[in-house]
């Protein structure tokens, strides 16, 4: 299928393109483990029923912390990462690349498939970074649950690199965008409960956080590493991140197929 | 049959209400081989028509066939039979990544329109020869010159051989060396390649020294159209100047009345301004008269029209006041490094 060539002909420039940045290479690589390392001890002291919502006052094994907090640092590689892939599009529209490419036969929804591919395999190779990092830690979790992980990143780095890539060519301005994506991703990591388990918030903050589709998300991780796997917040958790791929793919096709972009 | 026939061809923007007819109506036939401007000033419509022939902008009325493919049903076949090259300075640059490799854009380029990889690599061979890149490929963009840059950007409109090439003003922002340079190759690409080119351009000199024939664009609507001498020679002919020795008032009667001059106009200094159809030929007619009466000349100057002065009587306006320092404030501030 054409589509498919098309996508990784630009996947293959936009992944040459990094690999050739040696700051991008070493981001890339050290960010997960410098989220661990800057906030993992400090979560190791928090009480177990922190956590749990167990009885316990003693403090959580380090195994707990981590079960609780690698899905959240996951989402947040995600939100951090992700999101910001729109930029480099602003760079190549100024640079009129993007005009050429959409004055080729190649499918213009390629010139977002094609980064989107790049895009979540470095968020997969970052996921599965911390991930080892967490075991070196102190994390056990079964494999399953590891996957399960990835499975819900990929759905998670489709979504938000799409949207991000939609929202950089709509306004075509990195002044515009930079404080779009603040406004946006900061109100989102307080409500998805990535640092905090949002148990204790009050309640008017627990019915708001219901707005965050990442919330959903890091829950039916946080059931994964606990070794369930089929309960209502996992369906919930596979719906909501199944929604955000598809919603924003559409969305962020919209934006490439449309005739004036 | 004509490679670009376009009929009214037009565009409307509709924003908060209010609506800007960017392009009115503009009629085009551009014949196979040829080399054909399209002039007018920043603003006139250049831009916008150059984007709907080559499908970046849907026109919202009119028709057009490009390269044999009818652009409004189906303009996948235009893109694969056409090259473009955008326009490399303004609010978007000529298409290049400073980060890839000379060889790496034109084996891209070549794989997004399907050619396999022998024979991209042949044809990547032959544009940097045809185009004075050799050496080059393993160079990144960054650290070409501007005119190797606009080179490559040409290079890259070409990788897929196609029978016709859009250039958005190929020559702005070039130093004038690296300009004449340029217009040798685009020569070349019609001579050597068979290639039929048009060219957007705000340089006269480029439009008379390059181009076979002229659009010349005012406010969305093409006015004239013709080759540069053609379209001289529809303006106002030549102009002859002269000063005589005494005998003012008696030259000016005398060459009045010669069938080859249309008009006498005397200035302030006594000289004789007199406009004449073709210049070359009525110069020796002229200063026959003028012997034959015993006037004795102080000076002569003949003087052909421009594309400006065409441009002044076709449209009330002079090119020269929009380009290029009134372009150039246009465009936006440079760019941040890496653009280099």
């Amino acid at each position: 299928m054409s589509f498919i060539r098309d996508t990784l002909i630009v996947f293959r420039r936009e992944l040459r393109l990094s690999l050739r940045n040696p700051a991008w290479m070493v981001i890339v690589l050290v960010q997960p483990v410098l989220y661990l390392v800057l906030f993992g001890p400090l979560l190791t002291k928090l009480p177990a029923a922190t956590f749990s919502g167990s009885a316990g006052s003693a403090a959580a094994g380090s195994a707990e912390a981590y079960r609780f907090f690698v899905p959240g640092l996951l989402i947040q590689l995600g939100l951090f990462g992700s999101t910001f892939v729109g930029f480099a599009i602003i760079s190549d529209w100024r640079g009129g690349v993007i005009e050429r490419f959409r004055v080729t036969p190649v499918s213009r929804l390629a010139v977002m498939s094609g980064r989107v591919l790049r895009d979540t395999m470095v968020l997969v190779l970052q996921a599965v970074i911390l991930v080892l990092a967490g075991v070196a830690f102190g994390l056990r979790a079964p494999v399953t649950a590891v996957l399960i992980s990835l499975g819900f990143i990929v759905f998670v780095a489709v979504g938000l690199a799409s949207v991000s890539y939609a929202t950089a060519l709509t306004v075509k301005s990195e002044d515009a965008f930079a404080p779009l994506l603040n406004s946006i991703i900061v109100p989102l990591v307080l409500l998805s409960g990535i640092m905090l388990p949002l148990t204790l918030a009050p309640g008017w903050l627990q019915g708001v956080a219901r707005i965050s589709p990442f919330r959903y998300i890091i829950d039916a991780m946080r059931e994964a590493f606990a070794g369930h796997y089929a309960n209502t917040i996992m369906l919930e958790g596979v719906l909501v991140a199944a929604g955000l791929a598809v919603i924003c793919l559409v969305l962020g096709s919209r934006v490439f197929v449309r005739e004036n972009a | 049959m004509p490679i670009i026939e376009a009929r009214g061809l037009a565009r409307t923007f509709t924003s908060r209400k209010r609506t800007v007819h960017a392009v009115r109506g503009v009629d085009l036939t551009v014949e196979a081989g040829e080399i054909v401007g399209f002039l007018g000033p920043n603003g006139a419509g250049k831009t916008t028509t150059l984007r709907m022939l080559t499908t970046l902008l849907e026109p919202t009325a009119g028709t057009a066939t490009v390269a044999g493919a009818d652009l409004r049903r189906n303009p996948l076949e235009v893109r694969r039979r056409i090259g473009y090259v955008p326009q490399a300075i303004g609010q978007t640059m000529g298409g290049t990544d400073p980060e890839c490799l000379v060889n790496e854009e034109l084996l891209d380029q070549a794989a997004l329109y399907r050619i396999g990889k022998a024979d991209a690599a042949r044809r990547a061979a032959a544009l940097t020869a045809q185009l004075d890149l050799s050496g080059l490929d393993k160079r990144p963009v960054k650290t070409l010159s501007g005119g190797q840059r606009r080179r490559l950007e040409i290079a890259l409109g070409l990788v897929h051989e196609p029978p016709l090439v859009f250039l958005d003003e190929p020559t702005t922002g070039l130093d004038p060396q690296s300009r004449s340079n340029l217009w040798e190759h685009i020569r070349g690409l019609r001579s050597d390649l068979g290639t039929t080119v048009f060219l957007t351009t705000h340089y006269l000199e480029e439009a008379d020294a390059l181009c076979d024939r002229v659009f010349i664009i005012d406010n969305g609507v093409t006015v004239a159209s013709g080759t540069p001498d053609e379209l001289k020679r529809q303006v106002s002919g030549d102009v002859v100047t002269l000063a005589v020795n005494g005998a003012h008032d008696k030259a000016r009667e005398l060459l009045a009345r010669q069938p080859i001059v249309a008009d006498v106009a005397v200035g302030g200094d006594g000289v004789l301004r007199l406009s004449v159809v073709n210049g070359a030929e009525a110069l020796p007619a002229l200063l026959r008269v003028l012997d034959d009466a015993g006037i004795t000349l102080a000076s002569i100057n003949l003087s052909r029209p421009t594309l400006d002065d065409v441009f002044l009587t076709m449209t009330g306006r002079s090119l020269r006041d929009d380009s290029p320092s009134a372009a150039a404030a246009d465009e936006p501030e440079p760019q941040p490094a890496g653009k280099e």
